[in-house]
C-alpha cells in the first residue's frame, strides 16, 4: 500500500463523512464545515490516486490548487448567505420543522 | 422518523464508502502517464516548475475561468451586502498593532518572492496572492485597516486587473491561431506578466471575501 | 517507517474531521476545522505537493478559518444584541 493509495482511502472516508454531515447536520455553519470536509476528501482522492505509484503528478496537483481557491470563494459566499439569512430572519436553520422533533 | 432517516443516511454512507474503497483498491495500472508528458514539454513551456507550467500554460484556460469564477463569487457577496456601512475600526491593541506593522513589509516581501519563485520552484501567483490577502486580514484584525465598504474605482481596477490582463494576453495570442498558445520564446515573460497581475488581483479578491463582509451590522 | 507516519496522519485527519462535525459546541467545531486544515497541509507535504501545501495552509486553514470565526462572531453578536433588547 503506497502513501498515495492510503491518502486516497482516507479521502474517500472524509468524503462520505462530509456528505453524511451535510445531510444530517441542521445548522447552516455546520453544513458549510461538512461541505469543506467533502471537498478536502475529494482533493485527496484526486491526488492520491494519481500518485498511487509513488511518482509526483503535476496535473492533478494544479487542479487541486484551483479547487482549493474556488472552495474558499464558495465558502465565503455560503457564509455570506447564512449571515444575510440570519440578519433578515434570525434563523440559522433552513426550516423551522427541525426544532419540533 | 428522524432517527430512521439518520440511520438510513449512515448506512448509505457506509455502503458508499465500502464500494468506493473496493473500487480504489482494485484499480488497474494507469494507461496515460501525465508526468512524462509534462516533463517532455516542460522546456518549451517558459517555466521550469511543472505545476506552474500546467497551471498557466498547458491548462491555462482553466485558470482563466477560475479567476472569473472568483470574481463572480466576490460580486455576489457584494450584492448581498445591500450597501450597509461596515462597523468602525475596533479598539486597538498596541502590541498587535506593532507586530502587524513589523510583519507587513515581510509579508509583502514573501509575496513577491513566492511570485518570482513560481517559475523555478513551488510558489506562484496563488500562493503569493494568498499571502497578500493574509496580510490584509492581519491589518484589519489589528485595527490598522478599516473593513471595506462598496469598492470605488481604484479597488475595482485592482480586483479586475488580473482577469483582464490574462484575458488580454489570451486574446492577443488568438491571432496566432489558438487561445493561450504562447510562442516559446516569450512564454516565460508572458507567464510572469499574467502571474503578476493575478497576484495583485487574487490578493485583493481573497482579502475582499473577508473584508467586505466583516463588521457588518446584522 | 514513513508509512506508519502516513497512517497516523490519515487517522488524525479522520479524527479531527469527525470531531469538527460531531461536537455540539460551534466554536470548538470551527477550531477543530482549522486543525483539520493544518493537518491537510501536512498531508499535502507528504504527498510531494508543496504548492498545494502552501495554498492549503494559507487559504484552507488561514483564510477559511478567519471567515468561519468572523461568521461565528456575527451570529453570536446578534444573538447577544437581541438578548439585550428583549
Amino acid at each position: 500500500m503506497s502513501a498515495g493509495l492510503l491518502y486516497a482511502l482516507a479521502g474517500v472516508l472524509l468524503f462520505v463523512l462530509g456528505a453524511a454531515g451535510a445531510m444530517l447536520l441542521a445548522h447552516l455553519l455546520r453544513k458549510v464545515l461538512a461541505f469543506n470536509v467533502m471537498g478536502s476528501g475529494a482533493f485527496l482522492v484526486l491526488v492520491g490516486l494519481a500518485q498511487r505509484e509513488g511518482l509526483a503528478d503535476p496535473v492533478p496537483q494544479a487542479m487541486v490548487l484551483t479547487g482549493i481557491v474556488v472552495a474558499v470563494a464558495a465558502t465565503a459566499l455560503a457564509l455570506g448567505l447564512m449571515r444575510a439569512l440570519h440578519a433578515r430572519t434570525g434563523r440559522t436553520h433552513l426550516t423551522e420543522e427541525v426544532r419540533h422533533d | 422518523m428522524k432517527r430512521l432517516i439518520r440511520a438510513g443516511v449512515v448506512l448509505a454512507g457506509l455502503a458508499l464508502a465500502a464500494a468506493l474503497i473496493l473500487a480504489l483498491v482494485q484499480l488497474p495500472a494507469a494507461v496515460v502517464h501525465l508526468p512524462a508528458l509534462v516533463a517532455t514539454n516542460l522546456a518549451q513551456s517558459g517555466v521550469e516548475h511543472p505545476v506552474t507550467a500546467v497551471l498557466l500554460n498547458f491548462r491555462g484556460y482553466d485558470t482563466l475561468l477560475e479567476v472569473a469564477v472568483l470574481l463572480l463569487a466576490l460580486l455576489t457577496l457584494l450584492a448581498l451586502s445591500g450597501g450597509e456601512a461596515p462597523a468602525p475600526v475596533g479598539a486597538a491593541d498596541p502590541l498587535l498593532q506593532g507586530l502587524a506593522r513589523k510583519a507587513l513589509p515581510l509579508i509583502v516581501l514573501s509575496a513577491g518572492y513566492l511570485l518570482w519563485a513560481g517559475a523555478h520552484r513551488p510558489g506562484g501567483a496563488f500562493q503569493a496572492g494568498a499571502v497578500l490577502a493574509a496580510g490584509a486580514v492581519l491589518l484589519q484584525l489589528a485595527g490598522l485597516l478599516p473593513a471595506w465598504a462598496a469598492p470605488r474605482l481604484l479597488l475595482r481596477l485592482g480586483l479586475t486587473l488580473g482577469f483582464f490582463v490574462f484575458l488580454a494576453v489570451a486574446a492577443a495570442l488568438l491571432v496566432g491561431g489558438a487561445l493561450l498558445r504562447y510562442p516559446p520564446a516569450s512564454a516565460g515573460g508572458l507567464i510572469f506578466l499574467i502571474e503578476a497581475g493575478l497576484t495583485l488581483s487574487l490578493g485583493l479578491i481573497l482579502a475582499g471575501l473577508f473584508l467586505f463582509v466583516t463588521g457588518r451590522r446584522a | 517507517m514513513s508509512l506508519a507516519f502516513d497512517l497516523l496522519l490519515a487517522l488524525a485527519l479522520l479524527w479531527s474531521a469527525w470531531r469538527s462535525l460531531a461536537t455540539p459546541d460551534l466554536a470548538r467545531a470551527v477550531v477543530m476545522f482549522i486543525v483539520f486544515g493544518l493537518l491537510m497541509a501536512l498531508a499535502w507535504a507528504r504527498l510531494d505537493a508543496p504548492d498545494i501545501a502552501l495554498a492549503e495552509a494559507a487559504i484552507g486553514a488561514g483564510l477559511t478559518g478567519a471567515l468561519l470565526l468572523d461568521a461565528l462572531g456575527a451570529l453570536s453578536a446578534r444573538r447577544a444584541r437581541k438578548g439585550e433588547e428583549a
